[in-house]
């Protein structure tokens, strides 16, 4: 298979400018006779379903949740970059390009990243226009704030509900289109599979959470909208229904998977505070503006926080890292989190945390101001742990967050499966090994309102005329795969609970091939994996029937995709004999501990291949060529 | 602790319900309210009995999926906290708890403690927006939003459309939600052109969907995760009456 990026040629900022202009356009009386299938309704899919929706398509979409409104982007708390440079602090699109492709250790490619720093002006006038309620300074125009690993203040937010903010926004563009009857909307309903013939989407096959049914949906094209994956992990800091199953079962069908184990770790959690515990709550970063981190210097320290006087405080990022201190990107904050707390200096009762204080910052600027700030995490916070973070500080610890992996596509968002686009998280394309704080909601909505809207009308453009039904033979056969899924999963009937193996799973991939990797961890993961999935297959307990509404049979599909793309995270770690960005290999790093890349041998995208069930997936790299800047050695002293 | 549970249990939306007693025990106050489920759900399937259904997601307060009745009362007894942010500290050793699904015409059972709350998506759909085409937006900073307009406006878009306010409502009631998201668009520049024809459709489409009427009881604000304030309503009654004498 020859990867085709399919990038423009030309210099970087005419390469979209020019490719939007010839790509092929739809005309709006032939626009209702396309339908377009959209599986999501987050940021990328509702924005995308919106916009097709108004344009005159024919779209349905489809989220598993009872309401769009409530897909995981609602989640997001921080903000979103743009490059406004209304601060005149000197942002530019080069600038906000520039900080993305080296906060992925310049494993992204430079083309999408550019256009992505682009189009990021449009997200923000789009938005406003729609009412997101933007946080405001006095004369009435919009606020920046500095977010993660940026020098510039350019992200704008909206409390620390940013997320739900923009997917309101994007929800209410969504309904107007579902009212004018633009736009079907499903909720209640899990795509399980994809419907390919002859490399091309035809449609999916889904099932109706409430009855059980098992349907077919045929569409001229296909949207994959899902999100990520990071609940592989079992405990992260997404929804409990997060999942990868839309995007491993396009896998399975012949969509290539680049980078799957490129999956960023966040720096500012809770950290776990028992067995019982079902997911790990993120704090968001912006506290790290105002906050500093630090541990105790000794190791057996007993003392509460506020007894240990300043000299024996470590304010270790500060130390290590005088230029950005507590400011440093994400991956470098949570390893050197994972290294004082290896060192035995964690505090909190299960000494599995480290402090983050916002003590110092109440009499510089105000309990007004931070109240207006974080008021409501540290709500959160007191509400989680029982603690008031006003007069003790926090306790945080890296939890997994965000996966920069994903459905490896070409400059358009298409996959390798033809008529398959996939956007947002779901897709790898933009931020390379590490994702830079504020840009997964601006690269969500950037695919879904400005950029896939023209390169799918391209698409569609070739086919008009074309009739769609799911009545073929692909389609029963594909339902009927996944009917068997299901009933085989009922039939095993063994004696063990599937959270029970989900914490087995998220155990070991968190421990082999979380933050820190080395070649022999992975190589066990690599055995265990399939071990325990066997015994999965041979033990799990699932009651009642597939034809009722069934949470215990839902989860059990999801991990039993989640076991398959963990044998594919760790082979494609173990593969990468590098370290860069947040696939941290403990062979690779500098004298100081940073990652180290080869880039002479890894530069290039790992694309896998699905052969066939018990073969190893085969691998195609994409090289990377850096036309317009020079690949550094990251360094945040 | 040990917690007397008594758990609705309903197999879909027209066979009967009732109330079905369980115990259980090792509950660390630690857990949130839907760990505290997870556990007994995890028990239940150890013992072949089918497990509770109830609906969640984020479990961290902003989704809205989550929501129970807890001994009557919507997402339990602290102030401004979704079921699933609910600790379970807050119940002692040996309490009993009775846990409800929510309750109004308009949010028929499906299953054990899961409601179908599509009627709040509709509402939505009747003009909870602001009519802008993808692209055709005008530089974000041209128009200024007094920083006090934008606040209120956030406060109201704060909603996470879980539904409390109704299922605590004597009446069933959904004006405190219709209100927020009417309130949201209506106090922001943008939102001035549709301002009238939004309060109409929205309210009618409400009344349509079978939410009952609003008789001041301030019950909704009382349980709201998020503290959207009944003053939001009087606004909405106000836009609405104008639509009227408008003859929206
Ligand atoms: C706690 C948290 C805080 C964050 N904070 C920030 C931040 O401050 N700034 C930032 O830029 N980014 C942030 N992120 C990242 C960002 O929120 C996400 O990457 C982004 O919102 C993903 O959007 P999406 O549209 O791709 O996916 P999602 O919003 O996850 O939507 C996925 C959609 O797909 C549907 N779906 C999934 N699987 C199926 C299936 N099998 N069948 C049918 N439907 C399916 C779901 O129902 C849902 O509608 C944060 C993430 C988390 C978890
Ligand atoms: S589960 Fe999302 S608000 Fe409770």
């Amino acid at each position: 298979m020859n990867l085709q990026s399919k990038i423009p040629a030309g210099p970087l900022a005419d390469k979209w400018t020019n490719h939007r202009d010839h790509l092929k356009l739809v005309s709006p009386a032939n626009r209702r006779k396309f339908k377009i299938i959209v599986v999501g309704s987050g940021l990328a899919g509702g924005a995308a379903a919106a916009s097709f929706g108004e344009m005159g398509y024919n779209v349905e979409c489809f989220c598993f949740q009872d309401s769009p409104r409530r897909a995981h982007s609602i989640a997001a708390q921080g903000g979103i970059n743009a490059a406004k440079n209304y601060r005149n602090d000197g942002d530019s699109i080069w600038r906000l390009f520039y900080d993305t492709i080296k906060g992925g250790d310049f494993r992204a490619r430079e083309a999408n990243v550019y256009r992505l720093a682009e189009v990021s002006l449009e997200i923000i006038d789009q938005a406003v226009a729609q009412g997101v309620p933007f946080a405001r300074e006095y004369g009435g125009l919009l606020d920046n704030r500095s977010f993660g690993g940026a020098q510039v203040a350019r992200t704008f937010y909206a409390r620390g509900q940013t997320g739900q903010q923009l997917l309101l926004g994007a929800y209410q563009a969504l309904a107007k289109q579902i009212a004018a009857g633009t736009v079907k909307m499903t909720p209640r309903t899990e795509m399980l599979d994809l419907v390919v013939e002859d490399n091309r989407a035809q449609g999916i096959v889904v099932r109706d959470m409430i009855t059980g049914e098992v349907r077919s949906h045929a569409a001229h094209t296909v949207v994959l909208a899902t999100g990520g994956y990071s609940n592989v992990y079992n405990l992260s800091t997404n929804a409990i229904g997060c999942n990868t199953t839309a995007i491993w079962r396009a896998y399975r069908r012949g969509a290539l998977f680049a980078n799957p184990s490129f999956g960023q770790i966040h720096p500012t959690c809770i950290p776990q505070a028992g067995e019982h515990q079902s997911k790990l709550t993120l704090m968001s970063e912006s506290l790290r503006n105002d906050g500093r981190i630090w541990v105790p210097m000794k190791t057996d320290e007993t003392r509460a926080a506020g007894q240990i006087p300043e000299s024996e405080r470590d304010y270790f990022l500060e130390r290590k890292y005088p230029a950005f201190g507590n400011l440093v990107p994400r991956d470098v904050a949570s390893r050197n989190a994972k290294t004082v707390v290896d060192e035995g200096r964690g505090v909190g009762p299960m000494k599995n945390g480290v402090y983050l204080d916002v003590a110092d910052a109440i009499p510089r600027l105000g309990r007004e101001t931070i109240e207006e700030r974080y008021g409501n995490l540290i709500e959160m916070y007191q509400r989680i742990t029982g603690e008031n973070a006003y007069s003790t500080p926090m306790r945080i610890f890296p939890a997994p967050h965000y996966t920069m992996g994903g459905l490896w596509v070409d400059y358009n968002l298409m996959s390798t499966i033809d008529g398959l686009f996939v956007i947002g998280e779901a897709n790898f394309s933009d931020h390379g090994a590490n994702r830079l704080g504020a840009s997964a909601l601006m690269q969500g909505l950037a695919d879904g309102y400005f950029i896939a809207p023209y390169t799918v009308a391209n698409y569609l453009s070739a086919h008009l005329g074309e009739e769609v039904g799911a009545s073929g033979d692909a389609f029963r056969r594909t339902a009927e795969e996944v009917r068997q899924r299901t009933e085989k999963l009922l039939a095993v009937n063994g004696s063990r609970s599937v959270d029970s193996f989900h914490r087995e799973l998220g155990r070991i991939v968190w421990d082999d091939c979380g933050m820190e990797r080395v070649a022999q961890g992975m190589q066990q993961a690599l055995a265990k994996i399939p071990a325990l999935r066997d015994k999965f297959h041979q033990d799990v307990r699932v009651l009642g029937s597939g034809a009722e509404l069934n949470q215990e049979l839902e989860r059990a599909g999801r991990v039993a995709d989640y076991f398959d793309l963990a044998e594919l995270m760790c082979r494609d770690a173990l593969h990468r004999d590098e370290s860069c960005g947040c696939h941290f290999r403990a062979e690779h790093q500098t004298d100081e501990g940073e990652a180290l890349r080869h880039d002479d041998q890894f530069s290039y995208v790992a694309a896998w291949e699905h052969v066939g069930d018990g073969q190893e997936p085969r691998m195609h790299k994409e090289e990377l060529s850096f036309e317009f800047v020079q690949p550094s050695q990251r360094s945040y002293k | 602790m040990r917690l007397h549970l008594q758990i609705w249990r309903q197999e879909n939306s027209s066979a009967p319900g009732r109330l079905v007693k369980y115990t259980l025990d090792d509950v660390s106050g630690d857990s949130s309210f839907l760990e505290m489920l997870d556990l007994l759900n995890e028990q239940l399937v150890g013992k072949g009995e089918v497990p509770v259904v109830f609906e969640h997601d984020c479990r961290e307060g902003i989704c809205g999926a989550c929501g129970v009745m807890i001994n009557g009362q919507a997402h339990g007894p602290s102030a401004r906290t979704a079921t699933c942010q609910l600790h379970m500290r807050t119940f002692k050793d040996g309490d009993t708890i009775q846990i409800e699904p929510w309750r109004s015409v308009a949010f028929p059972v499906i299953r054990d403690l899961m409601v179908d709350r599509t009627s709040m998506d509709r509402i939505v759909q009747a003009g909870g927006f602001i009519s802008v085409r993808t692209g055709s937006a005008p530089e974000a900073n041209l128009t200024p939003v007094p920083k006090g307009d934008s606040d209120e406006a956030f406060d109201a878009a704060a909603c996470i459309g879980c539904g409390a306010c109704v299922a605590q409502c004597p009446n069933g009631a959904a004006q405190l939600f219709t209100s927020a998201k009417v309130g949201h668009l209506n106090i922001l520049p943008q939102g001035q052109p549709e301002r009238y024809q939004r309060a109409a459709g929205m309210v009618a489409r409400m009344e349509a969907e079978g939410f009952g009427s609003c008789s001041n009881y301030r019950e909704c604000e009382a349980v709201c995760p998020k503290g959207i304030s009944v003053d939001w309503i009087a606004r909405m009654n106000r836009d609405f009456l104008l639509a009227r004498l408008k003859g929206l």
